[in-house]
């Protein structure tokens, strides 16, 4: 038997052929359906007479447009609602299951699939949504799609693609406290740059990594794609199998045994090759937050503004004179001393429960600081019940953040969640780019602890400064 | 899909790394039903200010505002996944975008709509920039695999060969696939069911988890 990777492994076992080109016919096993990327993939069926083959391959929910706030209301009248209404219609015609903003089910598709069991390791799964990656936490080859590829998911259960090279991340040390996975990550991308990972399929591994929970392996996939990576990976491992026994839709009895069996053989062999190779020690490293306009645009929270005429590549240059432009920021100010107006707490990235705990631990006891609006908003409806259930949102409403019901919310802004034009956020999402949390606004990536101490201090801090708050 | 052989025309610079697909197509328009119609959301913030008013962005002004080529910086089409950001290019009449390197997903839209995402890098995209730049027509030939400078000279480039042979018959992916896959699809299927059971939700652990809203 060929050594092989993770990756390897679980392409191997979904190519239902090998095309003379070089590439395959891949199987999908399970789809995750929402409003925004699949109206045009349904109307697509319908405009070829094509069957939708298995519905129940498919979950469907609407997280993106939905509102957080008044969820028992119906939806008012307007291009949401009527998004939503489609995504609705379309699930009744084809038969896939729905899953409705006011049901206890209800989240963000990359939260919920994990939390229900869909998501199993040694799996394929797809989304028309980059972030599909955070799936890869369980050993599942999952992949952000198009409609259209969505489209030929419905129709036929498959999708053509060339296979991945793939590049093994290793992380050593053991992280210091008051520094999280999501530190990591931006550390990451930072070092090997926004396209770093394109044409990769990433495994991570090493000895902090199998330290992580679940929901800290699922942050750190699911921002895979910001270093250009579709797939992220980690082995399925006890920690996984301890996530996933019992979940609604995990395999059970005897099913579950032989699933578990076969999930232990899924770890890349331990001689196998990869076709790039990155080590990072973890132990130094301290808090991280963006100052640009992407993701790799971030750096350690004592640091202070780059300056763009040190950069003597004119067209790295140019990017960080248009990076600092559109956050208004001056060369060489420190990090700490940006003021802050808005504080986001939630998305696919950072709004598991841990993620709600982790910001809890930092506000109880204190308020928020009075120039500052902030909102925490569970990734799931799971997640906002056991948080409550914790006390949790009692901690945030007491030192003045709203608590919301579970969506995408302040990530993305479709919803009416967003900044206004130069409104500035510390946010536990994924992406900085221009607009992306409401037009002309700002967003600086951060955890979730350190987005919980920017609200108390109202600017950029290193949440180890504040000590306890008890 | 429409078919793509060879177009001449202006091409469109934009001399910027990392424009992301939220550049492209901003969010708040992903609440749009329709593919048709997205071209005038195109890079909307950057075409127009916060007044409203138009901005000397390059697609504003003749004849770029009819470029069927744009040539831009590396990492073009990064981030969202959203369709929309090809359905928006093409509809306002963009077919073929040239840069160093493209988010993946954004470049596999692309084929799928009849756009062909050409990577070229170095020193050569770098004289397709400036004779784009100059706004004289150039010439993308897929068929040949070449790019024609005003000038007169000739580039060469490399593609996927699959990627070509779909793009220059319009192919329909998904019904070839249904054509002269299925009975490979159905023996796959039969042995993935009977080696992991447990990936198949039709055996009623789905129908019991939704009891509650199917039967409503
Ligand atoms: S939370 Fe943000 S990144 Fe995640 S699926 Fe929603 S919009 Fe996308």
């Amino acid at each position: 038997m060929t050594v092989k990777t993770l990756y390897e492994k679980v392409w191997q076992s979904h190519v239902v052929k090998d095309y003379d080109d070089g590439t395959s016919l891949l199987y999908i096993d399970r789809h995750l359906v929402q409003e925004i990327s699949s109206p045009q993939a349904f109307s697509g069926l319908t405009a070829q007479n094509r069957q939708l083959v298995r519905p129940a391959a498919h979950i469907a929910v609407a997280d993106h447009a939905v509102p957080t706030r008044n969820r028992n209301m119906p939806l008012a009248e307007g291009l949401a609602s009527r998004l939503v209404g489609r995504l609705i219609e379309n699930c009744e015609q084809f038969g896939i299951d729905y899953i409705s903003m006011t049901d206890d089910r209800h989240g963000i598709v990359h939260v919920i699939g994990p939390e229900l069991g869909f998501t199993l390791p040694g799996a394929t799964l797809v989304c028309g949504d980059s972030h599909t990656s955070t799936h890869g936490a369980f050993g599942t080859i999952s992949f952000g799609i198009g409609a259209s590829e969505c489209e030929c998911v419905f129709a036929t259960q498959t999708l053509r693609q060339r296979k991945q090279k793939t590049m093994r991340v290793t992380l050593n040390g053991a992280l210091q406290p008051g520094v999280s996975v999501k530190d990591i990550i931006l550390a990451l991308i930072a070092r090997i740059g926004t396209n770093g990972g394109v044409g990769y399929a990433i495994e991570y591994t090493g000895p902090a990594m199998a330290t992580l929970s679940m929901e800290a392996r699922m942050t750190l996939c699911n921002m895979s794609i910001e270093a250009g990576s579709r797939v992220g990976m980690v082995a399925p491992d006890e920690t996984t199998f301890a996530y996933l026994e019992g979940r609604p839709l995990s395999p059970e009895g005897e099913a579950w045994d032989a699933a578990v069996a076969h999930w232990r053989d899924l770890g890349s062999d331990p001689d196998a090759v990869f076709d790039a190779e990155v080590e990072l020690d973890v132990s130094g490293l301290a808090p991280h937050v963006s100052w640009g306009t992407n993701p790799g645009e971030t750096s350690p929270v004592s640091d202070r503004v780059p300056d763009p005429a040190t950069e003597t590549d004119s067209a790295k240059r140019a990017k960080i004179e248009r990076s600092l432009a559109y956050m208004d920021l001056k060369p060489g100010m420190p990090l700490e001393d940006i003021a802050i107006d808005h504080v986001f707490i939630g998305s696919c990235t950072n709004g598991r429960l841990e993620d709600m705990r982790s910001a809890a631990e930092v506000i109880k006891g204190r308020r928020i600081a009075p120039t500052v609006t902030a909102i925490a908003v569970p990734g799931s409806a799971g997640v906002r019940l056991q948080a409550e259930a914790e006390g949790l949102d009692r901690v945030f409403t007491d030192a003045g953040f709203e608590w919301r019901g579970s969506g995408c919310s302040m990530c993305v802004a479709v919803n009416d969640d967003r900044l206004k034009p130069g409104e500035r956020c510390a946010s536990t999402s994924n992406r900085n780019f221009e607009g992306r949390q409401g037009q002309g606004g700002r967003t600086h990536l951060m955890s979730p602890a350190m987005a919980a101490a920017a609200a108390i201090a109202g600017h950029l801090i290193d949440v180890r400064k504040l000590g306890s708050s008890n | 899909m429409q078919k793509f052989t060879k177009i001449t025309s202006v091409a469109a610079a934009l001399r910027e790394a990392h424009v992301d697909t939220d550049v492209i197509f901003p969010a708040r328009f992903l609440l749009l039903l329709d593919k048709a119609g997205l071209g005038k959301h195109l890079f909307h913030e950057r075409r127009q200010g916060p007044d409203g008013i138009k901005t000397d962005f390059v697609l504003n002004s003749p004849p770029f505002d009819k470029a069927e080529i744009l040539v831009a910086g590396a990492n073009f089409g990064s981030g969202s996944s959203r369709e929309q950001a090809v359905w928006a290019l093409t509809d306002f009449g963009i077919r073929c975008v040239i840069a160093p390197s493209f988010g993946e997903i954004f470049q596999s839209n692309c084929f799928k709509n009849g756009a062909l995402p050409l990577v070229i890098q170095g020193e050569t995209h770098e004289r397709i920039m400036r004779a784009a730049e100059g706004g004289n027509p150039l010439t993308v030939d897929l068929e040949a695999q070449t790019v024609e400078l005003p000038d007169g000279e000739t580039i060469g480039f490399e593609i996927d060969p699959y990627r070509r042979h779909t793009l220059m018959l319009g192919l329909d992916e998904i019904g070839s696939i249904l054509a002269d896959d299925a009975d490979d699809i159905a023996t796959f299927e039969a042995r993935h069911r009977s080696s992991q059971p447990w990936l198949f939700l039709d055996d009623g652990r789905l129908e019991r988890l939704f009891a509650d809203t199917r039967s409503s």
